[in-house]
């Protein structure tokens, strides 16, 4: 059975307002380090997180910011099972992500989305949702309903192939839907988007948000973390630089760009 | 099982969607036409050599849409980034082999029947002769065999990077076996040791591919293969289908998958 534990939640020390308040935890991670080798001799192993903390609790809509190769992408592969911890541990709803069960209750967009070109976005759902053993009944309710969502009803029945990049996107918005996730990790799910696009994602995240599900996302797009996020964590060369709400992150700073840049210690280099 | 089944559902559409299956189809469908069209030409025995030719041809189009279909399943999900969202459901790699093992398996099924559909009906409209059982063991016998190469080409596609490359590979290493390993205990004979010792080796170690060719038999007209032999060819094969799953699993199980 899946369970949820229960533990106090203490936000990053550098704040003012420390309090802990019992919380779901939904996703988790502890000291979790992980470490690549290289082919090549005599190359030094790759550090890519180093006694990572995160914890996402029940309801709210996380950002996990970093500059590229921070380590962002390698604790969504750690939390997918798609990479082993070296050392720590990582769980989903409680449940060490080794175990497939830990992936039942969640829903991933990954960054570049591609699926099976040769399937219609209706086909490709059908799939996923037989990988999630959904009942046929529920599966032809669920498929309509995701398509209006994500505005694809006209193409359904199209090849993917036939696909914008944006269409492509909330079909996979879609597939990460399908099971009615409590959880969604989307990795950068605005990414290469036009503004109108990103604005349907950013709408469909808030709905989301609205009917009670947790979202962990990775992006770039500060502005719309900003806007829709509840808390962030910024990493930085696998380290957790700081972690919670936005407007404490942002401090005295007039955007979380400006908070983001100095926290990854971004130093603007002056004109000789 | 249902996991399973959902993926294999995935590499039979893809089979019928892609343009390969078709081309081959029609290559053989050609010659197997040539094949009725010598009753035209009142040659009888002509026909048994042109019958031959069709069985190897589809023979050679099985392998070849096997291979060609299996070795680009795991790298192409890679490739497109497909495997991530199907990873991360509660899908484990197990279940993605075999998932991949029994859709192309399946696949391959398919594409037998309907070449061999094809090649009953044009042989038997010209002859007025329709041994439908030994069709029926021959083509069991060929799938069953071809489970035994997809199994081999899933290997070697999470060894070698490109999937041409496993195409070529497996392909050289299918023909060898196929044109030596049936002779190899006759060449031992002939060899010194620690030669001899080396070839009879091989020759247990590698699989026999004949053992699941019925084609002169069918050319010849010589009736059926008892049941219990195709049963331990079917066993024979089940064993080397096993193994070489369980090493693709312990191969692909280790990798690590980056986005």
């Amino acid at each position: 059975m899946i369970d949820s534990s229960e533990f106090f939640l203490y936000e990053n020390p550098d704040e003012s307002t420390v309090s802990p308040t019992a919380m779901t935890a939904i996703l988790q991670t502890q000291k979790l380090r992980v470490e690549f080798r290289t082919r090549e001799l005599r190359q030094p192993v790759k550090i890519a997180l180093q006694g990572l903390d995160l914890q996402v609790n029940a309801g709210e809509v996380f950002g996990f910011l970093g500059p590229n190769g921070a380590g962002k992408t390698t604790t969504m592969n750690v939390l997918l099972g798609f990479v082993p911890p070296t050392s720590g541990s990582a769980s989903l709803f409680g449940i060490d992500v080794r175990q497939p069960i830990a992936r039942q209750r969640i829903g991933y967009l990954p960054e570049l989305t591609y699926y099976y070109k040769f399937l219609t976005a209706e086909e490709l759902l059908r799939f996923y949702a037989k990988i999630f053993s959904l009942s046929r009944a529920e599966t032809d309710k669920r498929i309509p309903e995701l398509l209006k969502l994500v505005e694809l009803e006209h193409a359904a029945k199209r090849p993917i192939k036939s696909y914008s990049k944006g269409m492509q996107q909330r079909v996979g918005l879609a597939q990460a839907l399908i099971n009615n996730p409590d959880l969604l990790i989307l990795d950068e799910p605005t990414s290469g988007l036009d503004p109108l696009g990103r604005m349907k994602v950013r709408e469909i995240i808030q709905r989301l948000k609205n009917e009670g599900k947790t979202v962990f996302f990775s992006s770039h797009e500060l502005g719309e973390v900003e806007t829709v996020c509840d808390r962030v964590a910024i990493i930085h060369q696998g380290e957790l630089k700081t972690v919670g709400r936005v407007g404490t992150i942002m401090g005295n700073y007039p955007t979380l760009e400006k908070a983001f840049l100095n926290i990854v210690g971004y130093q603007p280099q002056t004109a000789p | 099982m249902k996991t399973i089944f959902a993926i294999a559902g995935v590499v039979i559409k893809e089979l019928y969607r892609r343009k390969d299956f078709y081309v081959l189809f029609a290559l053989t469908a050609l010659i197997t036409l040539a094949a009725a069209a010598v009753h035209f030409f009142h040659e009888p025995n002509i026909i048994r050599y042109v019958k031959d030719l069709c069985l190897l041809l589809i023979w050679i189009a099985a392998w070849i849409i096997t291979i060609a279909t299996t070795a680009r399943q795991i790298p192409m999900e890679r490739e497109s980034r497909t495997i991530f969202p199907l990873l991360a459901k509660p899908v484990t790699r197990g279940q993605v082999v075999l998932g991949k093992f029994f859709g192309c398996w399946l696949a391959s099924g398919l594409a037998l029947v309907i070449f061999y559909l094809f090649f009953i009906v044009v042989t038997g409209s010209r002859e007025h002769y329709w041994p439908l059982l030994e069709y029926f063991q021959a083509i069991l016998l060929q799938w069953i065999m071809l489970g035994m190469l997809t199994a081999m080409t899933l290997l070697g596609s999470i060894i070698f990077a490109a999937p041409s490359s496993t195409v070529t590979i497996v392909l050289i290493a299918i023909f060898s076996i196929w044109f030596l390993s049936p002779h190899l205990n006759v060449v031992a004979l002939h060899n010194p040791e620690p030669m001899r010792d080396i070839l009879y080796a091989a020759y247990f170690i590698l699989p026999h591919l004949e053992f699941f060719d019925l084609r002169e038999r069918l050319v010849g007209d010589w009736g059926l293969v008892p049941w219990s032999a195709c049963g331990l060819a079917a066993l024979y094969a089940a064993a080397y289908t096993g193994l070489f799953l369980l090493l693709t699993w312990l191969g692909f199980r280790r990798q690590n998958l980056s986005t």
